[in-house]
């Protein structure tokens, strides 16, 4: 292996190389996955020189610890958190340059759930089906990252953004999801369907890439009985048996057996990608454009 | 047929049956291959199809509910062949569940023309649709933690092999050593919707 590398010293609770996601093979049974927070991927990518789609790794919760074998760039956005390099304080959400050596710590979420660490030139695992991202729905991509792992870095090929810092929205407080009601909201009584977009809920623990789970009053079913299997989308709200309901996120099965009362809008997910457990949700119901 | 929208750009069409559901899929995939669909995934499932991405959701709606879609027949494609060894726990429980002696659940299995309704559950899982309804058999009551990879199995109307050692619930009848995904192989699914299958009884099982 060259010096064109980064050796995982800590891998945190969970750190995975996420990009632009493997969309086009739900047929296939393959998730889209891809990060979570797409926005501060995107953002860090650009800061570290980076075109939009290059691989970064996704932390969750207490971050990670790296050590870059040859000098790079790097970025660290999405959930605030204290980095140092060699214990040294740097800049969150801008440009920092890592000497070949030095250890880059991205320390836990002071608020929010996920960080990203962009590093110019890319995380460059094998990609599988025009992707490196972990699926861990499904085990595509590499795994995990554990401490000792060492990945690979590609060739710059772009420039270093020339920006200091860059806005960004703060974790949210209160999680306000957007939905539009259906396709099977008919399977719930109306009460049900009012709760749903009236009731506070709140982000459940078992919360993780595959689905948003919720804690609150579950919703009763008008109709018994089973839904056959059918495809499902991202930021459908899934009802199991339990009436709580579940956001899908990336790693979200592709067909499904339970019904889907309503589809959270795609510019409300990011944040759902930010929400600790215990972060009060709300679901509003709005008219399709 | 009934079109529901479903969020901001997909669409899912219900029909009446497994047959609709494929004449259906087969004609959105000519649609898009003609280059008069623009659609990022195309999601076959039991009685439904569903189209994620779409440019124009609710002008498509309107004129799939306006004109009754043409059933395009499946294109003509070559039969998967996928050896198998009749060697499952659940041989016994399936022939007790079909009311036929044990080995005449290869034979049966074997003699089936199999077509792949829909996948899903883990990439290169088929729903393989085929069997009569009177050989319909129930999940197993306490689903296994882990089913090995090659496992051949049966639940409700469908047959499925497993891509990868998983946890599963459906009766295991027997095992294959097909590769059902290899993604470093073109395609790296063995299976997709549509795809022709027969079982092949192993000599000797």
């Amino acid at each position: 292996m060259t010096d064109r590398a980064l050796a995982i010293v800590r891998a945190g609770a969970l750190t995975t190389v996420q990009d632009a996601g493997r969309p086009g093979h739900a047929h296939l049974g393959v998730p889209r996955s891809g990060a979570l927070d797409r926005p501060a991927a995107d953002l860090v990518n650009r800061l570290a020189g980076n075109p939009p789609e290059t691989a970064v790794l996704e932390t969750t919760l207490d971050g990670c610890a790296v050590r870059p074998r040859s000098t790079v760039t790097v970025a660290v956005a999405g959930a605030p958190c204290r980095v140092t390099v060699d214990g040294r304080p740097v800049a969150w959400g801008a440009p920092v340059r890592v000497p070949a050596g030095a250890l880059l710590d991205v320390g836990p979420a002071l608020s929010g759930l996920r960080a990203y660490v962009g590093v110019f030139g890319g995380i460059a695992v094998e990609p599988v089906l025009g992707s490196r991202s972990t699926d861990l729905l499904s085990g595509l991509g590499p795994p995990p990252l554990a401490d000792g792992t060492v990945l690979p870095l590609g060739r710059p090929v772009g420039v270093h953004a020339r920006v200091d810092v860059a806005p960004q929205p703060a974790p949210p407080s209160e999680l306000v999801l957007r939905v539009t009601l259906g396709p099977r909201d008919g399977w719930f009584t109306p009460g049900a369907v009012r709760a749903f977009v009236s009731r506070p809920y709140r982000v459940s623990s078992a919360s993780n890439r595959i689905g948003l789970r919720t804690e609150g009053p579950a919703l009763e079913r008008a109709r018994p009985g089973e839904l056959l299997s059918e495809g499902m989308v991202l930021g459908a709200v899934q009802v199991p048996p339990d009436g709580r309901p579940v956001v899908f996120l990336a790693d979200h099965p592709t067909t499904g057996g339970y019904p889907v009362i309503a589809v959270v809008r795609a510019a409300d997910l990011p944040a759902a990608a930010q929400a600790v457990p215990g972060t009060p949700v709300r679901f509003v119901a709005v008219r399709r454009r | 047929m009934k079109v529901l929208p479903v969020g901001e750009d997909a669409l899912l069409v219900e029909v009446s049956s497994g047959d609709e559901a494929q004449a259906l899929h087969a004609e959105l995939l000519r649609r898009r291959a003609e280059g008069t669909l623009s659609v990022r995934e195309i999601v076959p499932a039991a009685r439904t199809v569903l189209l994620d991405g779409l440019d124009a959701p609710a002008r498509l709606a309107a004129e799939l509910t306006a004109a009754d879609l043409p059933a395009a027949p499946p294109r003509a494609r070559d039969v998967v062949e996928i050896p198998v060894r009749y060697d499952g726990p659940d041989l016994a429980e399936v022939a007790a569940h079909w009311g036929v002696p044990v080995r005449e659940v290869a034979r049966i299995h074997g003699d089936t023309e199999f077509r792949v309704a829909f996948c899903g559950f883990a990439p290169g899982f088929g729903y393989l649709t085929g069997l009569p309804p009177r050989y319909d058999v129930p999940r197993r009551a306490t689903p296994r933690t882990a089913v090995p990879a090659g496992s051949v199995a049966l639940a409700g109307p469908y047959t499925g092999v497993y891509p990868r050692s998983s946890p599963g619930g459906w009766q295991l009848i027997g095992t294959t050593d097909a590769v059902l995904w290899d993604h470093a192989r073109v395609p790296a699914a063995l299976l997709s919707p549509g795809t022709p299958v027969r079982f092949v009884p192993e000599a000797g099982s």
